[in-house]
């Protein structure tokens, strides 16, 4: 029973803030004089034949995958009260080297991949490990320094790819590295559409799949079940209480950081080992930011990121279609950006609701959800209503 | 009463050059810093044979850039000094150049700078709804605003550019109908143009500061009138005012605050709200600059606002220097990529003072370092002709970086920045 209810509260933040989302954005395009059910309609249409449905279905799953990484590196470092802000700059980096090298050496097949993955997430976390260090030897804030490295590494990207990496010839209207050959480059997971008996889809679905799966239950795995996820999130909730019972709060920022960062370093590389091949001005942008959205609707848990990583494909695939509609396509953002102020405000109401629940039926209500952001230092329960009541009544 | 007496003993201790120098409080140390920094950039000048590196032309771009970044510093400074932290300052500015071309194109540029106030004010407002009314925490309540800033303007863009015939398109504005005045002084940098005849016959110092003082007076917006004005006016209002004080007590100690009868919550309203209008001012600064709204215009520039915050320890004239600081790179990007190699000769030189510096305190690994990456900015500054524009494109970026990693220990923020404050609950 409790357990049922525990999953209930969690749900309700995150349904409520969608539903709200919802109606701001239906509200806005009644605005502009189009009609909300035909911009409903274009979402939830898939196609007309089988190969078109499963075709979306390949597109949204494909869109998840980079998103869920995404999420993923940002709420690491989240779960431990640090803004990685700078994933965009982290995968970009990542991304550009990966493709240098992946595109400089051949070996065999799985061997070709393990580098390149390697290579991308060595880069990924030795960028984060520039802000892990100058937070910890010179106190500067991670926000800013990450925010700043983003737009260094944007601009080192485009030297690296306009100068030593670049592979197409001079006059081409897009610059891109050389391609991957054959043998680096991960195999696409298509013929499981045979198994389960679904039209075979025009492009194929990414092969990199298995890998963010493997990487979401490790972090879970890390984060629940081992010493160093436990001080991670202790160190999240409240540093002083981690701090006192031991935790090296330096050596937790730096480790953290280039966990993030190695996992941020991974996020470029479905689309480059599953379909470009290259990197190139045309690569795809903007992750790191929309992992932050990600992460922030997914409460920091693996299984809440990939739910929102599959919401965010899901709405990221209807922009062409809302186009052809006569809709502007950045309602799509607009609805992300909704949701994740929604969800954060949804988040806080839920929070205050069992604080006061907790305090009224004192005792038999539930322990409170909180999410860190003011859980005094671990104390019994019991201890800690008395005291807000007596604080309330002062 | 003990450490008047230590001050007085220590000034006395010290020898009438290192009087000089130091003594006489921080306003003639920081005239003493000015004048080094001048001479060590004429010196890198004329080593270097970079005449833009002090020309007025630079100075002029570097203040007409100062203007964005120090608007966007003001409106943190509001913001954080009532202990809200606000990450979404760059979401403010785009929303501020989203409606300063909006109102421009059709209004001319008073239009343009009320609609920039009203647009960033708005992104401020929603700011303060989820941080203070709701209790979200700030930086995600910021970040968000921040992505959700750059879904609004695409999406108005759409709306009111795309397919009419005014001249616009999904990614850009009209052209503003009016151009902002722009004020020079009189004989001096305009007409005869004195300092701009001293400023071009590259003689050794006198040349830098008539370059510095005609970048200064000529051509001047009235913005960035506007922009010089709002550094003391917001001291006066924060430091000299009741409502000032009141202001920065919610950043402090809001329960204490809040238990003397200042209503924190609506003070941290009003604190962010003009935060956004001030960020929101700062965007219209840059449409101006390009007689135009185009999307990205902002590239960052809130985010390097909050960092010349930080740099200036929460403080009007400290953000102002920061502002001058990163407008003077970014400036200098724009002018010249042959002159940003240059400043690696300032970095060196800088850099060697500093293990100069930490070796007469007997810190020598510090002092290492320093040398070390002295002595790499120098190979940097002999051996590269020109930087590729990739690099070159972020260095307002790293400087913000480096000096924010050499400077920000003895910072002191507001108490209580950043921190949640819900009634009854502390």
């Amino acid at each position: 029973m409790t357990a049922l209810r525990r999953l209930g509260s969690a749900l309700v933040a995150p349904a409520l803030a969608v539903v709200v989302a919802v109606v701001i954005t239906a509200v806005v395009i009644l605005l502009i004089g189009e009609n909300p059910s035909t911009a409903l309609r274009v979402l939830l249409d898939f196609g007309d034949t089988p190969a078109q449905q499963t075709q979306a279905i390949v597109v949204i799953l494909n869109r998840a995958v980079p998103l869920f990484l995404s999420g993923l590196a940002v709420a690491v470092a989240f779960r431990m009260g640090l803004f990685n802000i700078g994933v965009e700059g982290q995968y970009r980096m990542a991304t550009v080297l990966a493709a240098g090298a992946g595109a400089a050496v051949a070996l065999p097949g799985p061997l070709h991949v393990l580098l390149i993955i390697v290579v991308a997430m060595a880069v990924g976390a030795l960028w984060a490990g520039i802000v892990a260090v100058l937070k910890v030897t010179r106190g500067v804030s991670e926000v800013i320094s990450s925010i700043m490295l983003n737009f260094i590494a944007l601009g080192t990207a485009s030297w690296l790819l306009t100068g030593p990496l670049r592979g197409s010839e001079e006059g081409a209207a897009i610059i891109t590295t050389t391609d991957i050959p054959e043998s680096g480059r991960f195999p696409d997971l298509n013929g499981l559409f045979d198994v389960v008996g679904l039209a075979q889809p025009r492009s194929g679905l990414y092969g990199f799949l298995l890998v963010a799966v493997v990487v979401g239950v490790a972090v879970a795995v890390v984060l629940t079940r081992t010493r160093f996820g436990f001080d991670l999130r202790a160190t999240g909730m409240s540093p002083s209480a981690a701090t006192a019972s031991g935790v090296d709060a330096r050596r937790m920022v730096i480790k953290t950081m280039l966990i993030s960062g190695g996992i941020a370093g991974l996020i470029g590389l479905p689309d480059l080992l599953g379909d470009t091949h290259h990197f190139g001005t045309e690569f795809t942008a903007g992750l790191g930011f929309l992992g932050i959205a990600v992460a922030l609707l997914g409460r920091g848990s693996p299984t809440g990121i990939a739910f929102a990583a599959l919401l965010f494909a899901f709405l990221d695939r209807a922009a062409v279609p809302l186009q052809f509609a006569d809709i502007p396509a950045s309602v799509v953002t607009i609805i992300q950006g909704t949701i994740v102020l929604a969800v954060v405000i949804a988040n806080e109401l839920a929070r205050q609701l069992t604080r006061r629940r907790a305090e009224r039926g004192s005792g038999q209500g539930g322990p409170p959800t909180d999410d860190g952001t003011s859980a005094g230092p671990g104390g019994p329960v019991g201890t800690r209503i008395t005291d807000d009541r007596q604080e309330a009544g002062a | 009463m003990s450490t008047v007496t230590t001050a007085a003993t220590s000034a006395s201790n010290r020898g009438p050059l290192t009087e000089l120098f130091l003594g006489g409080g921080t306003a003639r140390r920081i005239t003493w810093g000015l004048v080094g920094l001048m001479l060590l950039m004429s010196v890198v000048r004329i080593v270097s044979g970079e005449q833009a590196l002090t020309s007025s032309s630079t100075f002029a771009t570097a203040l007409l850039l100062a203007v964005p970044i120090g608007l966007a510093a003001l409106g943190g400074l509001f913001s954080e000094r009532a202990g809200v932290v606000n990450i979404g300052l760059e979401g403010m500015m785009i929303l501020g150049t989203w409606g300063g071309g909006y109102a421009g194109y059709q209004w001319g540029w008073v239009g343009a700078i009320v609609g920039g106030v009203l647009f960033g004010a708005a992104g401020g407002l929603v700011h303060a709804i989820a941080t203070v009314t709701f209790g979200v925490d700030h930086v995600v309540s910021g970040v968000a605003i921040n992505i959700l800033a750059g879904g609004i303007v695409r999406f108005l863009s759409e709306l009111v550019y795309a397919g009419s015939d005014v001249g616009g398109g999904v990614t850009q504005s009209p052209a503003l109908s009016s151009r902002p005045p722009s004020f020079s002084l009189p004989v001096l940098s305009d007409g005869p143009d004195l300092l701009g005849d001293l400023a071009g016959r590259e003689w050794f110092l006198v040349s830098d500061i008539a370059g510095l003082l005609r970048g200064m007076t000529s051509g001047v917006g009235v913005l960035t009138l506007i922009a010089i004005l709002l550094v003391p006016l917001s001291y006066l209002v924060l430091w000299r005012t009741a409502f000032g004080l009141r202001l920065r007590s919610c950043g402090e100690n809001p329960a204490a605050a809040d238990s003397l009868g200042v209503p924190v919550y609506r003070m941290k309203y009003i604190a962010v709200v003009i935060s956004g209008g001030l960020a929101g001012l700062g965007g219209v600064a840059l449409v101006f600059v390009a007689n135009i709204y185009k999307e990205g215009q902002t590239g960052g520039r809130g985010f390097i606002g909050l960092a010349a915050l930080i740099f200036g320890n929460w403080r009007p004239g400290g953000l102002a220097a920061g502002a001058g600081l990163f407008g003077f790179a970014d400036g200098l990007q724009l002018r010249s990529r042959t002159a940003v190699v240059a400043l690696l000769l300032l970095l060196a030189v800088l850099l060697l003072a500093v293990a100069v510096f930490q070796t007469v305190r007997g810190k020598y690994v510090q002092a290492v370092l320093a040398a070390a990456f002295a002595a790499l900015s120098l190979v940097g500054f002999l051996t590269i002709e020109e930087l590729p524009t990739g690099i070159v494109s972020f260095t307002p970026h790293l400087i913000t970086l480096l000096v924010l990693s050499l400077a920000s220990q003895r910072l002191r923020m507001p108490k209580a920045d950043g921190l949640v404050y819900r009634r009854g609950e502390h």
